[in-house]
């Protein structure tokens, strides 16, 4: 147990050469919510914590002349929340940032941090992956994107260099006949991390058939899952029965879970499938009303 | 209804606590906001092994650490006989408890103390805890009861002797106990529908928010003072003494505020180790737990284990009932398995009974008091079996309980005769109740359960202070866990005749007022109550002796009616009454302060029973269940204050739904802990249930003046087999193992829809 | 390394404190400022009982640094009431028997007060799911909600 060097720089310039001059473990804090629990229980030990929230850049969220949203890495769920543009535009990714912990983690929870602590079973993440979302990062060599799903390596671990860090997120402009969804298994109706998320988006076109679809599942492999065969199961379909018999059975064959105290590999590749349907049920509906 | 039928000023009466306002602010202060000058600040070092063998521990690097006052291990605390003490509503050995509370030659379980330190910050301790080396050898562990009791466990005892049983080596079975009512052999020959099946349920943890905590100041003449969070304050020092070496009397204990308790806090676990710190450094030390130390090092509840048969006739007579109930104590002997065998069948009139049950040692930490000890365990398996034979036979769940209810000389299993009883009326009440005439969807269910604690007494004292302004201060010894101040006051004004906020009650050091058994076993509103009610009778009788003495009449010319001093009678004279304040100030003239006292061990607790109404809705295809409207009747004896006995009941009902569905301990093959907090040890949040409805039934106890019986424990008693009753009933699957977690009760409906599949 | 020097606003009084890195503003109001009405019940944000709120958004105190606290304004359980006279929802939660034990009670109070400042009309399930981080051992949760539900009505001007 070191001592920890605490800096909160307010320009992305400043904080990367904080991170990349850092003598041990470098941490980035956000909303805080997975990182002072982890100080707290020791899991990590670093030599500097870095506030990016003076960084105005990482707490705003615009909506684009475009239609396309940038999303600071900082902003809180429950400011997003707030927002009845992207509400109305990507209620799949809300839903799923808000199903990050109660009221008060909401006040905080950011999809940098969500992203960044590279938990398998992050909410946010097949929700964001599902609707084509991009990783803004800023490091000591200047700034580059990568899809989401490019991020998280590993349980843990991430493909960020040293002295990088997300600073904000490109969100698509919703497509014309586009929906999404996000849904999660957990025990209870609050407060736990997921046995199983499932995250969908598609798009239908003027018959109701499914012109392009993306899903992604969490919580049942290292690193959350774009499982390209379950978009081709529906693709083409009015997601009649057969369609999502054949959703569900790709995204069970995609499961690679483990056993562990929150569920059983037996459990989450059944729940995977169904959760699939259900999710997708509703991306289609809510693509349909609009 | 309490309040229609009240023929009392203030017994029954809704009024705000006397400690309210300052726990709505801030102000209350709870275990681990005391503070004092110059303190330390403690850590305990706990076991990562379920069962290791100790052979060294080396402090001295951590005592090198600048700001590390002392470290304690159990070198520090002498040895104990093996007698058995009252603990909560258990007996433990002091030497048992010394060794739980600091390892000796073993760490018998995942977060097992071993070392504490005190430092002069809680980092410095903290830090101090990893530079203090322990040479365990690591052993092999058990933390199942069936593997542990099955030949060729590793044996956490090698010393343990059962009691009541012969046992022909090293054993995990700590003690046999065997209740026998009538003659089972001849009651199975009778029956004509018999029914064997087999529960088991998780080991699961009281979840109060409050995590323990405790300062400890020692005088270098040997006073003690502690400031503690606990159930027990004469329990601490009781414990405290007999761990340390001291005399009682040199130990005064004051209880803070306590923020939950359940029976978790019937035992010592800082206490003594905070005594000892402050002894070594000669200055004061506070100990607080983390919440992981909460769940790995204080007292779970038995996971347990039990095989019933039941015999009935074909119209629902039940006329045998045997069974096996075997409980996990965790690391030292002392599960509720007693209670457990008492309570299981407790409601029903059944005349050929016999349980046996088992007490085992296990690697786990060493299970204290939960709500009810072992009677919801024993009575998942009892009302669910239950409900088999109901549906077997064909008779309505709740009528089947009502022909075989006991009821007024009905002799129960465990020994007594019941007197007047109310367990016919909560069956009566629930079949009439609104909610057993709702309709159900698809997937939905509806389960009933009933439940039974004995309830206990036991020794109170109370002194009431009657106040030269015409006030009142009640001073007991019970640390109020759920409003008992206000029920203690409400009892106190209607004997004196002042009004409610005229009344202070107070919960008094151990130095302050005479010995009170700890908060437990629903005793405190009864027991001490009790106890009130005649030191509020005292002073009214000291009351009247100086109106007496004021009117120059004897002592029996007076009476008290409505808070003053009147004549007896036209003969005794014609005086004007005098009121309470009248006479309290000028108590220097007649005789001096007023003082009304009772101690006394309180005898007659009323047995309270309950039965609860539970619909579930189950989702087929994930196998999570939605509790969806819960109904619990309950004979409550009389509800002093009627707020807060709904609340016990609604509270004793969500904490049984939690460990119904999601509560567990879960374990890693190396038998550490995986989820020590609210993360992974999943209570109900305010989201997963519904409005829990209370019927309260008013059977009066007759031992008591106002008719209390006991309510705080019952109603943990029949949710789990509620809501298991309500699952079979909406989808079919019978779920005989707690938790009924959604991958459980997935599974189960897996195991049956793979026949329908086959057909 | 040296403490970090804070100055922050706490229940509307400008407040200075020192604090390490690996204080959370909830070790700094309990052991720094002597501000023990918010609770810890789990340090991991799991539970409620520190619930306080930071520049007008409910959070967790246990899940903030001590330091982040520079040029924000924090208010706790100790700053709801004016004076002597209680908010609605302390009053109500009193009156209506909705705590028992009563160490949740502040981190309760806190948190339904957000809630009333932005829907002075909430369903029973806005109540249960905005009130689902703050947990209750005691209660069964059941009059604490009736407590918020009754605490609307009244502020919004119906009748008890």
């Amino acid at each position: 147990m070191q001592s920890v060097q605490f800096e909160a720089p307010g320009t992305v310039e400043e904080a990367c050469a904080l991170l990349a001059g850092a003598a041990g473990d470098a941490r980035i804090l956000a909303g805080g919510t997975d990182l002072l629990v982890q100080l707290r229980s020791h899991i990590i030990d670093p030599a500097l914590v870095v506030d990016i929230k003076r960084i105005e850049e990482t707490r705003t969220l615009a909506r684009n002349a475009d239609g396309s949203y940038t999303v600071g890495a900082a902003v809180a769920g429950a400011e997003a929340h707030e927002r009845g543009d992207i509400v109305a535009d990507w209620p799949g990714v809300i839903e799923a940032w808000d199903l990050i912990g109660s009221t008060q983690i909401q006040g905080r929870a950011s999809l940098g941090g969500n992203l960044g602590n590279a938990s398998p079973a992050a909410d946010s993440v097949p929700a964001m992956i599902a609707a084509g979302m991009t990783a803004n990062i800023a490091g000591p060599g200047g700034r580059r994107s990568i899809p989401v799903e490019e991020v998280a390596t590993g349980p843990g671990r991430t493909s960020l260099a040293k002295g990088e860090f997300i600073v904000s997120f490109g969100l698509p402009a919703r497509p014309e006949g586009g929906g999404d969804a996000y849904l999660r298994l957990i025990p209870r109706t609050e407060m736990d991390i997921a046995v199983v998320g499932c995250g969908v988006a598609l798009v239908l076109d003027g018959d109701g058939k499914v012109a392009s679809a993306k899903v992604s599942l969490g919580a049942v492999a290292p690193t959350a899952l774009v499982v390209g065969d379950a978009a081709s199961a529906i693709v083409g379909t009015g997601l009649d029965d057969g369609a999502m018999a054949a959703l569900d059975a790709a995204c069970q064959a995609a499961c690679s879970p483990i056993d562990d105290k929150r569920g059983t590999v037996e459990y989450r590749t059944k729940v995977a499938g169904v959760l699939a349907r259900r999710a997708a049920k509703i991306a289609a509906e809510r693509a349909g009303s609009r | 209804m309490t309040e229609e039928t009240n023929v009392f000023k203030w017994v029954g009466k809704r009024v705000v606590r006397p400690d309210g306002h300052d726990k709505v602010t801030g102000r209350a202060k709870f275990g681990s906001d005391f503070a004092l000058p110059g303190m330390l600040h403690g850590r305990v070092l706990r076991s990562p092994h379920a069962h290791a063998r100790i052979r060294g521990i080396d402090a001295s690097k951590a005592l090198a650490l600048p700001g590390v006052k002392a470290v304690v291990t159990s070198e520090d605390f002498p040895e104990q006989s093996a007698e058995l003490a009252a603990a909560g509503e258990a007996l433990v050995s002091y030497r048992d408890m010394t060794r739980n509370v600091m390892a000796r030659e073993k760490a018998l379980y995942d977060g097992h103390a071993v070392a504490a330190v005190a430092a002069t910050s809680a980092e410095i301790a903290e830090a101090a805890l990893e530079l203090v080396e322990v040479d365990y050898e690591v052993l092999p562990h058990v933390i199942d009861v069936d593997l542990a009791m099955e030949d060729g466990a590793p044996v956490l005892d090698e010393e343990l002797k059962p009691a009541g049983m012969d046992a022909s080596g090293p054993t995990n079975i700590a003690k046999k106990v065997v209740f026998d009512l009538g003659d089972v052999g001849k009651g199975f020959e009778e029956a004509e529908v018999v029914l064997e099946r087999s529960y088991t349920t998780a080991a699961v943890h009281q979840g109060y928010i409050e995590p323990h905590a405790a300062v400890a100041s020692v005088s270098a003449d040997g006073q003690a003072q502690i400031w503690c969070c606990t159930q027990g304050q004469f329990m601490v020092r009781a414990y405290t003494a007999r761990l340390l070496g001291m005399d009682a009397s040199a130990i005064r204990v004051t209880p803070s505020e306590i923020g939950g308790g359940f029976g978790g806090k019937t035992v010592v676990y800082l206490e003594p180790l905070a005594t000892a710190l402050s002894a070594k450094t000669g200055r004061p030390v506070k100990m607080t737990m983390s919440r992981e130390e909460v769940f790995r090092a204080s007292g779970p509840t038995s996971a347990g284990s039990m095989t019933y048969r039941i015999g009935a006739t074909r119209d629902g007579r039940i006329v045998a009932f045997e069974g096996t109930v075997k409980l996990e104590a965790g690391a030292f002997p002392g599960s509720p398995v007693q209670p457990a065998c008492m309570c299981a069948v407790a409601p029903y009139d059944i005349p050929n009974v016999r349980l046996t049950g088992y007490d085992v040692v296990v690697n786990r930490p060493k299970v204290a008091a939960y709500r009810a000890p072992g009677a919801p365990i024993s009575a998942f398996g009892a009302e669910s079996i239950l409900d088999e034979l109901a549906k077997e036979i064909g008779v309505d769940p709740l009528e089947l309980r009502m022909r075989n209810a006991a009821k007024q000389g009905t002799k129960a299993a465990y020994g007594p005769t019941f007197r007047r009883i109310g367990y016919e009326e909560t069956v009566r009440a629930a079949m009439d109740s609104e909610h057993m005439k709702a309709p159900l969807g698809p997937n939905q269910g509806r389960g009933v359960a009933s439940g039974f604690w004995f309830n206990i007494g036991g020794e109170s004292s109370a002194t009431v202070n009657i106040v030269e302004d015409g006030t009142a201060v009640v001073v007991s010894g019970n640390p109020d866990i759920g409003g008992s101040r206000a029920s203690l006051a409400l009892m106190a004004a209607e004997e004196l005749g002042i009004d409610y906020d005229k009344v202070r009650p107070i919960v008094a050091d151990t130095a302050s007022v005479g010995y009170n058994f700890l908060t437990g076993g629903s005793r405190v509103t009864f027991a001490t109550g009790l106890a009130v009610v005649e030191a509020a009778r005292d002073a009214v009788r000291q009351l009247c002796e100086r109106a007496a003495k004021i009117w120059e009449v004897e002592p029996d010319g007076v009476v008290w009616r409505d808070g003053q001093a009147h004549p007896a009678g036209s003969n005794v004279g014609d005086f004007e009454p005098l009121s309470l304040a009248d006479i309290a100030a000028g108590t220097p003239k007649t005789g001096g302060p007023i003082c009304g006292h009772n101690a006394q061990n309180v005898q007659g607790a009323g047995p309270g029973f309950a039965t609860h109404v539970c619909d579930v809705e189950v989702d087929p295809e994930t196998g999570r269940v939605t509790v969806l409207r819960y109904t619990a009747v309950q004979d409550v004896g009389r509800a002093i204050h009627p707020s807060y006995v709904e609340g016990q009941i609604q509270g004793g009902a969500a904490q049984g739904i939690g460990w119904a569905l999601n509560e567990e301990y879960i374990y890693n093959d190396k038998g550490q802990l995986e989820n020590p907090g609210f993360l992974d040890y999943r209570i109900p949040v305010a989201s997963d249930l519904p409005m829990i409805e209370t019927m309260v039934v008013e059977v009066p106890n007759d031992r008591h003046p106002y008719g209390v019986r006991g309510v705080g424990e019952v109603p943990i008693v029949p949710p789990m087999a509620a809501v298991a009753n309500a699952i079979e009933n909406a989808v079919g699957v019978r779920m005989e193992h707690l938790p009924m977690s959604p991958p459980r009760v997935l599974a189960a409906l897996d195991a049956a829809r793979l026949p329908e599949a086959a057909e | 390394m040296a403490k970090h020097h804070v100055s922050t606003t706490i229940n509307g009084e400008p407040v200075e404190y020192l604090c390490s890195t690996r204080q959370t503003l909830l070790d700094v109001l309990r052991d720094e400022l002597n501000l023990t009405g918010s609770k810890e019940g789990c340090a991991s944000g799991d539970c409620g009982a520190c619930s306080v709120m930071l520049d007008g958004r409910l959070v967790c105190a246990c899940l903030v640094m001590g330091a982040e606290a520079e040029g924000r304004a924090v208010e706790t359980i100790e700053g709801m009431a004016e004076g002597d006279s209680l908010h609605p929802l302390q009053r109500i939660f009193l009156e209506d028997a909705a705590l028992q034990c009563g160490i949740c009670t502040p981190g309760f109070l806190v948190a339904a007060k957000a809630l009333l400042d932005r829907n002075d009309n909430p369903t029973e399930t806005e109540i249960r799911y905005w009130l689902a981080g703050n947990l209750c051992r005691c209660t069964g949760y059941d009059k604490i909600v009736r407590a918020v539900q009754r605490t609307a009505a009244e502020m919004r001007g119906e009748a008890r």
